[in-house]
């Protein structure tokens, strides 16, 4: 990897690295007596870690001028690398604390184990560990395809994808050791945050320089999709997460907002990191690889279009929906529940258009478990965008609000649409990237695709019966008009469906275990004879001379 | 329009600048009134402050995820109101830095749990749910017994709140530390202060009732619970009174 970089780009590798290094040093010696000098002690041991790597292959010959005759892949490598170990990890920490709710005591008697800190161990594992990690390394592949450009460097794809694997580590110990701002999917505290948005402003800028440089007039659908989610989700980092610490020494941070102003922001926030970190960028993903697998053109251009703007407009405004029957004014209800029914429209016209794609292709899908990933992934889609806007409904939301319903949706959306997209995806993009045939064994992309449908199906069922019994239980009145049950009562009717929704997720969890043996194993494959690179290559003529 | 769009594809800053454009309305429309319409927050005299141990509670009920089971917004709806008392009103979470609405009940709603049980219950509860309700799945919370509270930056947090919009007042922050012991330590000068500065209605004695005399984490966490629910009765009014 250092041999790949220019001599300038490996001064500036140590130069960033020596920064963080003292960064994290102060941080240590200010903050000893806090867990931020913990963190501080954390991010220096990782730039140190960085400032060895660069120079143990400091000395290395440069890189030729025919370096731009290829795409450079190396970050897209590394991170499908980082995304599946990501992926194992978080759904592990799923399963236990799903487990746990099951026998709340298979836990250690110990604060960084308990439920509560292992939660947003999972939801951050996965959602911005196994997702963001997906997201950046497909994005950097399809910008580069879709532009018939190279990235314009080697150093800055490098220094978003580590970066952000340091936001992820930093956000993940800080729960176990109880730092955490309490918002939901933003928990991370204030300078986790400003670290983030340095990584993302340089995630932006580059995708910018890169598609200044394209070699095509037109930017390909999927770019819309992958700018549309780095840039709102800047836009919804930076105000969900305004808040004062209590000195510059400490890890904790008061928010800026409160109540009721507090939670609109938090939902808008919320529901707008599934539409354009969960939706948007991973619409980016299948509106390139679905095509390309199927080896037809999408089919309706118009329809993608009228599906971006649409989704584009109408999530920001249906956040209130969380909010039905609170303290929340009951116009913005209103407003919320308006647009997440509008929703649906672009919601399916993005899922039809997909599943239309592959009119003609089914005998493919039928044997091609690759391409099956990511048809199962529109079908999912579709069916949760249909399940959001029916639970945004007051009447609806007053029953599945606050139940395992919610979980249930959530989860036919991460693991039914996002997940399988992505498997899908990297299964396509394996063989492209490494140069192979195919998957090391296509039995075991098959066994992957059967454990993840059946632990999705099982998870999701369990969630509706669960989610819909307690919601039923809470409001049954018996004949004297007094409540029927007790809220406990209602507790123990979940424990069946909770051990079949952990059976759910372990399924689902051994399912990525064997997808990530199957690329180690495809990586570690001989190379076959140096094939001619089929067309993948970046317009050099024009690259070089500039 | 399909026309546009293709001049607008070749244009990336273009792209971006609609994306932002397109994107900010829902936000704003929907964000920024609740700031400037009057009517979005009661006007409550009554509503007080968190003490500090109060606030010291809250955030060992932040760091422990409390809220990813419990809720704390009573919803209007019949069988919510007759299971956890009156709705709630916004002005009740006015103070909260963040709020702690939440969107889970695997446990029962905790925005009138002030006063329903002992402390003695609290205790027993967090120590070992089920030793109290053989059926709970809640997670036992022993080592928070065995943990001293950190009080010494306390003054530092009410100063943080205070820069957020809490009205605490110069003294209340000099004395943050004080008034955490003051708090569980009745019939002393401290406790004295804490009633002085934070209203007679404060609840003032030893929550945990903790062993070896000195503040554990159980203390501040037991105080809060305590107190949710408490901080105004406007709740318990009728409409407009
Ligand atoms: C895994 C989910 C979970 C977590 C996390 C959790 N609880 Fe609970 N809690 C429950 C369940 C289930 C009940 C109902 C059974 C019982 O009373 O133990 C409950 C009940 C309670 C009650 C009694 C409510 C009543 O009206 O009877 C209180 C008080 C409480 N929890 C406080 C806390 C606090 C404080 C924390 C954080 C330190 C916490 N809980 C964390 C699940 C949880």
């Amino acid at each position: 990897m250092i041999a790949e970089l220019t001599k300038n780009e490996r001064n500036g590798a140590l130069v960033i690295l020596a920064v963080l290094t003292v960064v994290g040093l102060v941080m240590a010696v200010a903050g000893y007596a806090d867990p931020f000098g913990i963190h501080g002690g954390l991010v220096a041991i990782a730039a140190l870690a960085g400032i060895f790597a660069v120079i143990s292959g400091y000395f290395a010959p440069e890189p030729t001028l025919a370096r731009f005759g290829e795409y450079y892949d190396t970050p897209s490598k590394i991170g499908i690398g980082l995304a599946m170990a990501w992926a194992v990890f978080g759904l592990f920490v799923g399963d236990w604390v799903a487990w746990l709710l099951a026998y709340p005591n298979a836990t250690f008697d110990a604060g960084w184990s308990s439920f509560g800190r292992l939660r947003p161990v999972h939801t951050t594992g996965v959602i911005f560990g196994f997702g963001g990690n997906a997201l950046i390394a497909t994005s950097f592949h399809v910008m580069q395809r879709t532009c018939r450009a190279r990235l314009p460097d080697q150093l800055t794809p490098l220094f978003v994808l580590f970066g952000y694997n340091l936001f992820c580590i930093l956000a993940v110990t800080g729960y176990l050791m109880g730092l955490t701002q309490s918002k939901e999917y933003a928990e991370p505290e204030w300078y986790v945050d400003l670290w983030l948005v340095v990584v993302w402003v340089t995630y932006l800028v580059l995708y910018l320089r890169l598609l200044a440089r394209r070699r095509e007039p037109h930017i390909y659908v999927a770019n819309w999709y992958y700018l549309a989610f780095i840039v709102v989700v800047a836009m919804l980092h930076v105000v969900n997460n305004l808040a004062v610490p209590i000195s510059f020494y400490e890890a904790k941070s008061y928010s800026l907002f409160s109540g009721v102003q507090d939670a609109m922001t938090e939902w808008w926030y919320g529901h707008n990191a599934v539409a354009f970190f969960l939706t948007s960028g991973f619409l980016g993903m299948m509106y390139y690889y679905l095509p390309k697998r199927a080896g037809r053109p999408i089919f309706s251009y118009r329809m993608s279009i009228v599906s971006f703007w649409g989704i584009t407009f109408f999530y920001m405004w249906a956040g209130s929906h969380h909010l039905h029957y609170t303290a929340l004014p009951q116009w913005v209800q209103t407003l919320g529940m308006t647009f997440s029914l509008m929703l649906l429209i672009p919601s399916w016209g993005s899922a039809g258009n997909a599943l239309l794609t592959l009119n003609g292709a089914w005998g493919r899908v039928r044997d091609d478990a690759t391409l099956r990933f990511m048809m199962v992934a529109a079908v999912f889609y579709g069916l949760t965008t249909f399940e959001g806007s029916f639970m945004a409904i007051r009447s609806v939301n007053s029953l599945s609000h606050y139940t395992d319903w919610t979980i249930g949706h959530v989860h036919a959306g991460a693991l039914g649409w996002v997940a399988m997209i992505t498997f899908g995806s990297i299964y396509a993009l394996v063989p492209w990237l490494w140069k192979r045939e195919g998957m090391y064994s296509p039995r075991a992309v098959e066994v992957h695709f059967w454990l993840a449908l059946g632990g999705t199906l099982v998870y999701v069922l369990a969630m509706w019966n669960s989610g819909i019994i307690q919601g039923l239980m809470w409001r049954t009145y018996n004949d004297s008009g007094t409540l029927a049950y007790s809220f406990v009562d209602s507790v123990v009717a979940m424990r069946p469906y909770y051990i079949a929704r952990a059976i759910g997720g372990l399924m689902f969890l051994l399912g990525a275990i064997v997808g990530s043996w199957n690329i180690w194993m495809t990586v570690r494959m001989p190379a076959p004879v140096p094939a001619d690179a089929g067309g993948d290559q970046p317009a050099i003529a024009l690259q070089a001379g500039e | 329009m399909f026309g546009l769009h293709y001049r607008l594809e070749r244009k990336a800053i273009g792209l971006v600048l609609g994306i932002m454009l397109v994107a900010s309305i829902g936000g704003i429309v929907e964000i920024a009134p609740l700031f400037t319409i009057h009517q979005t927050v009661e006007d409550v005299p009554d509503m007080r402050v968190y003490t500090p141990l109060e606030v010291a509670g809250r955030n060992i009920y932040i760091r422990e995820g409390c809220y990813a089971c419990h809720s704390q917004m009573i919803r209007t709806l019949r069988d919510e109101v007759e299971r956890y008392g009156p709705y709630s009103l916004a002005v009740e979470s006015k103070y909260d830095h963040p709020m702690l609405w939440g969107s889970k009940r695997t446990g029962p709603d905790l925005a009138r749990i002030g006063g329903k049980y002992s402390d003695e219950w609290h205790v027993a509860h967090l120590m070992d749910p089920r030793a109290v309700v053989p059926e709970s799945v809640m997670p036992s919370y022993g080592w928070l017994a065995r943990s001293d509270l950190r009080t010494d930056n306390l003054g530092r947090h009410l100063k943080a709140l205070r820069t957020v919009g809490v009205p605490y007042t110069d003294e209340m922050i000099a004395s943050a530390s004080a008034d955490a012991y003051g708090q569980t330590a009745p019939d002393t000068n401290f406790a004295a202060g804490v009633a002085k500065r934070y209203g007679e209605a404060t609840n003032i004695r030893p929550f945990g009732a903790t062993p070896n005399g000195g503040l554990t984490e159980m203390d501040a966490l037991v105080a809060y619970l305590q107190i949710l629910g408490r901080l105004t009765d406007a709740a318990h009014r009728p409409v407009g009174g």
